[in-house]
């Protein structure tokens, strides 16, 4: 086990989370996508912190990532929901009454 | 008690400002606050005067200087008070008529409408007088100068619903005003010379030679102006005539006993400061004035008016007497005149109280009808005619005495005039007076409706009468006056050509050095030890006591002369006085001259007597016409220049705007706008950008993260 395999699932997983955010038009399809991109960061942070320093600052900061994904998912879903109640559709394209 | 004076001014300004705040709520509208704060006054008074009088020091000085305000160390004003032997005799003259005027007052302004501020007006007056009285200072006598001038207009004025006495109280302020301007030029004068202003001061800074001359007169003469004002002399007198318009007893205490007197007691308290030459100009107004007044005074019928007048020739009495030399006359005529002509104006208050009119030819009999009033009256014309045994002979013939030594001792044949005018004037004031007597107590009454209606006054306002009265005889003046009132030496010094005080000891003094006078020169030279340096500092100091005997021949001769002017004086004046009132019983009581035929042979004369000299009229042509017609070219000068500029330059600031709105129109809201559109046009352009589809935004954001990369990395 080196850094580099542990960088390399990071920045693979990375990669599928932004091709699901680019491609998918379903809301929570694109939510899921950011929790993907979300936990390839948390990789990165765990392997820097395990081979480089030896410290804990990574694995905490990891923690902190899971804490506010959690918290963004909630809040997410809640516009989600109030979306759907209002248009009767959670695709992304459709959200655009703000366009000028 | 002397150490307390200074709280004398002070209760009546305490009183003022009670009735003036709650007097109308107070019992009997708080008549007797003022009344009681006046007399407290009256109690001091004679407490200093006996404390004064048990020193019998004719150089006796109570001096208390505190600094007021001043800028930083440089003009620092000073206040304080000064009593000496005059403003012993002063404050008590001043409150004892004030006093007596108040309680006249209860009587006699019964049930007017704004009695409470009769009385506050009383009281802001009495503290003036008593303030002018003590003050130390040119300064401060300004100050209260013009207090005292207030406190005359707002009482004279106090009828106001009466045109005639608004428009009396107004004439009285600005001819004062005039007076006053002058006094302001002299003490300007004093102050830009000698730097000082405390009395003391300035006569020890002019002794010194700081202020001499010509302007040394100028500054004479300018605070004389004052005393022309306040003291009703010629050219200034005619505000005192209609001053009659107010109540009789604010006639009494203002205009014949106490505020007019302030001027006469200006001169007297200045007095070192007068150069012979100023001397001259105080004798020739001073006997214009009694002159003029006197024979205007013959033709009046207003009762009032006569008192006026008779006031006016009064006043001319002291002022001559002081211009000729003669200190204590002029003085003690004052202390005299404030006595018996207060007591003439309460007694003629009285009358018109009785008979309501102020026409001596509607009344006539009255002597019945108000024995104590004619009594009183009597006594005080008596006392103004300057019959032996009255007040008003000892000192009006003191000041005959005067005039007429100053016109033997003076090379001028000239200066007798000052002694025959005003001998002239002593008969005529004789007769006058009587006249006025005899028209209003003797004979057949004229109106017997008004005669029916007559009483006697109330005691409050005969008690005043009585005091007066009783103050009226020589008694109480003759001896310790003479004594204690003495001419102060001159520092006006040594211009003394044609000094009042003796041209003959000039001589003496240039023929023997320092050689002096025993007693009465020795307590004048105790403040000035070196002396007899050279002949004119002699003079200025051998020039005072010239009068009081000397023990070398000069002197002697001058002494000489003085006693024989006074002898001469007094036969003179007891006769033409005799021969005035003899006159008056002759054509008014026995009818054997008829007035109106006398008035009708002179018809021109009478006419020009009545209508008093045509001053009014010549005011009105010369000065009241001239100031019209100066504010009318004003008023041109303001339509058409002033408000030409004004409009000019509204014009410019048309023109310039209708500029300055082209500019903005098209310059800075062309900038504006064309902002605007440019950001539109931008804009457009750029919203095509915005997509709002979410994959195209994370696209470029990808993008450009690779492309930061692929930068970084090569």
């Amino acid at each position: 086990m080196t850094l580099d395999k542990l960088l390399i699932v990071g920045a693979a997983l990375f990669c599928c989370g932004l091709y699901t955010v680019m491609t998918r038009r379903n809301a929570v399809a694109v939510l899921m996508g950011v929790e993907l991109i979300l936990n390839a960061t948390n990789i990165n942070f765990v392997a820097f912190s395990f081979f480089l320093t030896r410290m804990m600052g990574g694995q905490i900061f990891a923690i902190f990532v899971i804490v506010l994904a959690a918290a963004e998912a909630a809040v997410a879903l809640a516009i989600f929901l109030r979306m759907f109640s209002t248009t009767g559709t959670v695709e992304v394209d459709d959200a655009d009454q703000l366009k000028g | 008690m002397i150490r307390y004076a200074y709280i004398i001014p002070f209760l009546p300004l305490l009183s003022f400002f009670i009735n003036i705040a709650v007097g109308k709520r107070l019992p009997r509208k708080g008549d007797w606050v003022s009344l009681a704060t006046i007399a407290a006054g009256l109690a001091m008074s004679i407490g200093i005067f006996i404390e004064v009088f048990q020193a019998y020091d004719p150089n006796f000085k109570y001096h208390v200087v505190l600094p007021w305000i001043g800028v930083a160390d440089r003009a620092v004003f000073n206040t304080g008070i000064l009593i000496d032997n005059l403003t012993a005799v002063m404050l008590l003259v001043v409150t004892i008529v004030s006093t007596l005027v108040h309680l006249f007052s209860i009587g006699y302004m019964h049930g007017d409408p704004r009695y409470n501020r009769f009385f506050a007006y009383l009281s802001i007056f009495s503290f003036s007088m008593l303030g002018l009285v003590l003050a130390e200072s040119f300064l401060f006598i300004y100050i209260f100068w013009e207090l005292v001038g207030l406190s005359s207009y707002l009482l004279i004025g106090f009828w106001f619903e009466k045109k005639s006495a608004a428009d009396a109280g107004k004439k009285a302020f600005i001819v004062n005003r005039v007076g006053d301007f002058g006094f302001l030029v002299g003490i300007l004068i004093i102050y830009a010379t000698c730097g000082v202003l405390g009395y003391d001061d300035v006569f020890r800074a002019i002794g010194e030679g700081k202020l001499s001359g010509t302007l040394l007169t100028l500054a004479g003469i300018g605070v004389f102006t004052g005393a022309i004002g306040k003291s009703a002399q010629f050219p200034l007198h005619v505000w005192l005539p209609d001053a009659m318009e107010g109540p009789t007893p604010v006639s009494a205490l203002i205009h014949a006993a106490t505020m007019v007197a302030a001027g006469v007691y200006l001169v007297g308290r200045v007095y070192p400061i007068f150069t012979p030459d100023a001397f001259l100009v105080i004798a020739c107004i001073g006997l214009v004035t009694l002159f003029i007044t006197a024979t205007i005074a013959v033709a009046q019928n207003d009762i009032k008016k006569v008192l006026a007048y008779s006031t006016c020739s009064q006043l001319g009495y002291m002022i001559l007497g002081l211009g000729v030399g003669g200190y204590t006359a002029g003085l003690a005529h004052l202390a005299t005149h404030a006595a018996f002509k207060a007591c003439l104006f309460l007694g003629s208050g009285s009358v018109i109280h009785a008979v309501h009119s102020q026409d001596i030819q509607e009344m006539g009999g009255l002597r019945k009808k108000m024995p104590i009033t004619f009594v009183t009256f009597l006594i005080a014309t008596l006392a103004i005619s300057g019959v032996p045994g009255f007040s008003g002979f000892y000192s009006k013939d003191m000041i005959l005495g005067a005039a007429l030594e100053f016109g033997m001792k003076s090379q001028n044949p000239l200066h007798m005039i000052f002694f025959l005018g005003a001998l002239f004037t002593a008969g005529l004031t004789a007769f006058y007076m009587f006249r006025l007597v005899i028209l209003t107590f003797f004979g057949a009454p004229k109106d017997h409706h008004k005669f029916d209606h007559a009483h006697e006054s109330p005691p409050s306002m005969w008690v005043p009468l009585a005091i007066l009265a009783t103050l009226s005889f020589s008694i109480w003046y003759s001896g310790w006056f003479g004594t204690l009132i003495q001419k102060p030496k001159s520092v006006a010094g040594l211009a003394a050509i044609s000094a009042p005080a003796p041209i003959a000891t000039m001589e003496h003094a240039a023929v023997m050095g320092d050689s002096r006078g025993p007693a009465p020169a020795e307590s004048q030279h105790e403040k000035a030890p070196s002396h007899g340096t050279s002949a004119p500092a002699g003079a200025s100091r051998d020039a005072v006591p010239a009068t009081h005997g000397e023990s070398h021949d000069g002197a002697s001769h001058d002494a000489h002369i003085a006693h024989m002017a006074h002898s001469y004086a007094m036969y003179s004046s007891v006769a033409v006085g005799a021969l005035g009132i003899l006159l008056a019983f002759v054509v008014y009581s026995l009818g054997w001259i008829n007035p109106a035929r006398v008035a009708n042979a002179v018809k021109p004369l009478h006419k020009f007597l009545l209508n008093k000299w045509y001053f009014d009229e010549l005011y009105e042509a010369t000065v009241i016409s001239g100031s019209k017609a100066f504010s009318r070219g004003l008023a041109w000068f303001d339509l058409h220049v002033v408000d030409g500029l004004v409009n000019l330059s509204a014009q410019l600031g048309v023109f310039v705007s209708f500029l300055i709105g082209k500019f903005d129109n098209y310059v800075v809201d062309g900038a504006v706008n064309g902002l605007a559109s440019v950001t539109t046009g931008s804009g457009s352009i750029l919203r095509r950008l915005q997509t709002g589809k979410l994959y195209h935004y994370v696209f470029v954001l990808a993008g450009g993260a690779v492309v930061i990369f692929l930068i970084k990395a090569f």
